[in-house]
């Protein structure tokens, strides 16, 4: 039972970096820009994130400063993508690899370094509550953050004005442009605002998860978070669900390594991506379903005179 | 049209120009000392007798990593203090194990380097195609088991250490649970798993094992997550066998306890630290600079233990009672001596077969075919291929 409890807090945690990336993502691909860079956004947050935490000791900074760098990141991507329409999936790989050696680059001195020990994040009263207590109510302030910035997020382009007009940037471009809106800004904002998340997610994964720093530390995760968003066929809530089933694929699967029962661990590795692609051809099998969800725009240039 | 094209071929071509300088800049060759001199590769040996005798080695991690390559890199050093201008060193991280690896093992030999350490067990096969056309140079190759005429290998004996760890574990203890985190059930790994069971069997005789596979020996986010599950399962005292202090450091937020792998690691979990396995490559490294200038190099296979000073579990924390303390020491002498031996008989698996008769002890050949949980071991390993 208490152990239940413990795995079911486990998933929560473990999807919480994923969920935090695949919404960065799924706000880039609502207007329409594909950001393959994603791996290298969280190495570069999860750099400046540990960073900042070992400098001035306090989380909050660390994940704001992780945001923050990988903003800057995202802010070249779309400069390249938006204005000079470079190729999206050719750039983002490019960001990707820069991400991955810069962060090593910068993050030399601080390999081995270590953050101020950890504090229980246990809620007052609550988190005493049988059972629930332990599953839920003992997580960093940012699982919960999260499950908030989800509801936002949905509320955001489903049930506003902002919402709707970045839907049809992502959707038809060329439309939103000819009604007066301004396509590129609109959609280097969105690329800003997906990349500071990446770099919390980066952020959380090297500060609150796994206080360390050591390059490549984020193990793939980026690449995960770009196949949720597919996986999730674009829709937030869908993300948080997603993410904390690929999260408790990985938990799961150790725990029943834990309990004796033999899963072959490269199968359930394999899982989040073969799902991915199951979700693609059901997708892909039903147009109508296809251009409901799938921004239309997704990974082409925009020319605003052409 | 075509100069829409011509455009994006341009931007194309900066952005590849950009991943590329990216990626040299990450796997870029570092080179400690001057660069070499070419006319030192083209003299014969015997002939460069004033120059310094250089030596190339190859990581395949990155020197930062505060683990295996972090180790070699150590040595590297120690053996360059010591040996002062008689010896020259070069290294290239991140070599990946593969086709990529040969090309640098030639690139090192053409500067002339005369010497080449290979530390990881994937370039075995590269070391062994470079080996023959080289015949005037020296080829040693960590954790390998190709040898030539020129190119011999060498190995550390890690099970000892997880033995010396499974001591302080099995008295530390306070559910009769320890935990492993794996990285892949190769022989090596699993040897270290055993025999941190054996260690804490021989102060605790309830003490039971519970492992968990990452496959992978660098994943932090993913060592964590195994080290939770192993703490969740009710295990407190945990060794791993990956690169990382992931697993410390989750002990360290559960307040449990772990140990150091590879190198010192007190720092990254003060509470939860118990000791820390190291691993001495310089005592090797200075056999190899000795061997080559006294010119009584000969081809061999190294495998070196406590006994020899290429293994040390060093740092045990405060909070180990004193009669622990004591026996490690106890045990380490016994290494030394060749008075403990971590494998032997009668030793059975946790299905009931007898894998070790009564009174034999294991040889090299034994160590090498380890593929099975010893009796104590929760679950059943997972089929290495």
């Amino acid at each position: 039972m208490n152990e239940t409890a413990l795995l079911i807090a486990a998933m929560l945690a473990s999807g919480t970096p994923l969920a935090i990336a695949g919404l960065g993502l799924l706000i880039n691909e609502k207007v329409g820009v594909l950001n393959l860079g994603a791996e290298g956004m969280l190495l570069v947050g999860a750099v400046t994130g540990f960073a900042v935490s070992f400098h001035t000791g306090s989380t909050v900074l660390a994940l704001l400063a992780g945001a923050g760098a990988a903003a800057v990141v995202a802010a070249v991507f779309g400069w390249l993508v938006i204005w000079i329409n470079a190729n999206q999936y050719a750039t983002g790989l490019a960001v990707s690899l820069f991400g991955g050696g810069f962060s090593a680059f910068v993050g030399v001195p601080y390999v081995g370094q270590k953050l101020a020990p950890p504090v229980s994040d246990a809620l007052p009263v609550l988190g005493d509550i049988p059972f629930i207590g332990p599953a839920l109510f003992r997580q960093h302030p940012m699982v919960y953050l999260t499950m908030l910035a989800v509801l936002v997020l949905g509320w955001l382009f489903y049930r506003t004005r902002v919402g709707l007009v970045l839907r049809a940037v992502g959707e038809s471009p060329e439309s939103a442009h000819a009604l007066g809106y301004r396509v590129r800004l609109l959609r280097l904002a969105a690329v800003l605002a997906g990349g500071a998340l990446c770099g919390v997610a980066g952020a959380y994964l090297s500060c609150v998860y796994t206080p360390l720093w050591v390059e490549g530390m984020v193990a793939g995760r980026g690449w995960i978070a770009l196949a949720l968003t597919v996986f999730a066929t674009w829709r937030p809530a869908r993300i948080l669900l997603g993410a904390y089933l690929f999260g408790g694929v990985t938990m799961l699967q150790l725990h029943l390594q834990g309990l004796g029962v033999e899963v072959p661990s490269q199968f359930l590795s394999m899982l989040p991506y073969a799902a991915t692609v199951v979700v693609l051809v059901l997708i892909s099998r039903n147009p109508m379903w296809l251009r409901a969800n799938m921004p239309a725009s997704l990974g082409k240039p925009f020319f605003p005179g052409g | 049209m075509t100069d829409q094209s011509k455009r994006l071929l341009l931007k194309l071509a900066s952005v590849a120009t950009v991943a590329g300088a990216t990626l040299l800049a990450a796997c870029g060759k570092k080179e400690e000392a001057a660069p070499a001199a070419p006319a030192a590769s083209a003299a014969p040996a015997s002939a460069a007798k004033a120059d310094p005798l250089k030596l190339g080695f190859i990581y395949v991690g990155p020197v930062g990593d505060a683990g295996w390559t972090f180790a070699h890199d150590s040595a590297r050093k120690a053996i360059e203090a010591k040996f002062g201008d008689k010896i020259k060193t070069t290294f290239v991280e991140k070599v990946p194990e593969g086709p990529d690896a040969e090309r640098v093992i030639r690139d090192l030999v053409a500067q002339g380097n005369k010497v080449i350490l290979a530390t990881s067990f994937g370039y075995g096969d590269a070391m062994e195609k470079v080996a023959k056309d080289h015949p005037d140079v020296y080829f040693e190759h960590a954790t390998g088991f190709k040898t030539g005429p020129n190119l011999r290998v060498y190995e550390g004996r890690f099970y000892e250490d997880a033995y010396l760890a499974g001591i302080v574990a099995g008295k530390m203890t306070k559910t009769n649970t320890l935990g492993f985190v794996g990285s892949f059930p190769i022989p090596e790994v699993m040897r270290n798993l055993n025999a941190y069971l054996l260690g804490a069997q021989s102060v605790n005789p309830k003490a039971k094992l519970k492992v968990v596979w990452v496959s992978s020996w660098f994943d932090p986010p993913k060592e964590t997550d195994a080290a939770t599950t192993l703490l969740n399962g009710g295990a407190d005292v945990l060794l791993q066998n990956t690169d990382s202090s992931a697993v410390l450091q989750a002990a360290e937020k559960a307040g449990k306890y772990a140990f150091g792998w590879d190198s010192d690691m007190s720092a990254y979990a003060p509470k939860a630290h118990l000791g820390s396995a190291v691993l001495n490559w310089a005592v090797y490294y200075e056999k190899v600079v000795n061997d080559v200038l006294g010119k009584t190099w000969k081809t061999e296979d190294t495998k070196w233990g406590t006994k020899e000073g290429m293994n040390d579990f060093v740092k045990i924390a405060d909070v180990v009672p004193e009669d622990v303390k004591k026996a490690v020491e106890t045990a380490k002498a016994g290494l030394k001596d060749g008075s403990v031996v971590v494998f032997k008989g009668p030793l059975v698996d946790n299905t009931g077969k007898e894998v070790l008769a009564a009174g034999a002890k294991a040889d090299d050949a034994w160590n090498s075919k380890v593929n099975f949980f010893l009796k104590g071991v929760e679950g059943k390993p997972p089929v290495a291929k």
